[in-house]
């Protein structure tokens, strides 16, 4: 790949608001829960989760201060998603080459 | 509004399910025809950014909040196929690494969230440019495509979660529109400015398709 600045400016700027601007985000429940809460079926949600993520809600675990583990699986996530939306590019592009 | 295991029935979530696979590999065979080598790199700053984005709640009302879905943003950027593939990883990521949505539910969620804004979106926004030219139009046109995929969205969440039996549609689709007409307001006012500073600063990222229409002469 080609060293275009723009890239690495745009992957800071994610990783800066996944890893810092993150820790300013509102605790308050989202619409759906909001909506879910007020009308009694927010318990319908399976408490007891059928995969079990290595980082559920948003939280390094391990860590007991809770802006560091979020802003720690903000960053992860954040460098997850890059790798994984240019390995995407990559595949369907080598699909392509193969004159798909 | 991400759908949790346990408010979706099999028969709603298998089809949803299946819907959003097949635009997910619609989207894989489209896509490798139209990709430039430029849409690469961009495929994993926009997944990255709008994963990032969708951490960073904010405040809508009384003890409520809502979060950047970015759709439409990143249909805009990568045009509807490309974009369908990045919404469906941030979404895939999200429920397996942060079990922030079911993993039953993870294809309604891609529905609701993904395939919707960008490939309605796509449509939608197309059809409004056609009408306001120009890069003030184009932003306009931004604004409601994206206000207007949120409430969508979340009635569709709504639909899906009243055919499930969870609650009854009459209660549920009134409020999940409701609250998300104000969540799609933020939602429209990020892509919007989104939007307005990659075409004063950088054009070439905005997809082609989506560029503004010119009114009288310029390039578009």
């Amino acid at each position: 790949m080609k060293g275009a600045r723009w890239v690495w400016i745009g992957l800071a700027a994610a990783l800066a608001v996944g890893g810092l601007l993150s820790l300013a985000a509102s605790p308050a429940p989202d619409g759906l829960e909001r909506v879910a809460e007020n009308q009694g079926f927010w318990e319908r949600a399976v408490q007891t989760p059928l995969l079990r993520s290595p980082l559920p809600g948003y939280l390094f675990p391990g860590i007991a201060d809770e802006r560091l583990a979020t802003g720690l699986a903000g960053f992860l996530g954040t460098l997850v998603l890059f790798a994984l939306g240019l390995g995407v590019g990559w595949a369907v592009r080598r699909l392509r080459r193969r004159g798909a | 509004m991400h759908i949790p295991d346990g408010f979706l029935s099999t028969p709603v979530w298998a089809a949803a399910g299946a819907v959003s696979a097949g635009a997910v590999a619609l989207s894989a065979s489209r896509v490798g025809r139209t990709l430039e080598d430029k849409q690469v790199p961009l495929m994993g700053v926009a997944a990255a950014f709008i994963f990032a984005a969708q951490m960073v709640n904010f405040p809508i009302a009384s003890g409520t909040s809502g979060h950047l879905g970015g759709g439409v943003l990143a249909m805009l950027l990568l045009g509807p196929w490309a974009s369908t593939l990045v919404m469906a990883a941030i979404l895939i990521v999200q429920a397996l690494l942060f079990q922030d949505g079911g993993i039953t539910a993870l294809g309604a969620n891609v529905l609701n969230m993904g395939v919707l804004a960008c490939l309605l979106g796509f449509l939608v926004f197309r059809s409004l440019r056609r009408l306001l030219a120009g890069t003030q139009g184009a932003l306009i046109s931004a604004f409601i495509t994206a206000w207007l995929m949120v409430v969508l969205g979340a009635s569709l969440a709504a639909v899906e979660i009243a055919l499930s039996g969870t609650i009854p549609l009459r209660l549920v689709l009134p409020a999940m529109a409701g609250v998300h007409a104000l969540i799609g307001t933020g939602e429209g006012l990020i892509t919007t400015a989104a939007l307005a500073f990659l075409l004063r600063v950088r054009r070439d990222l905005v997809h082609p398709l989506c560029l503004p229409r010119a009114a009288a002469g310029g390039a578009a």
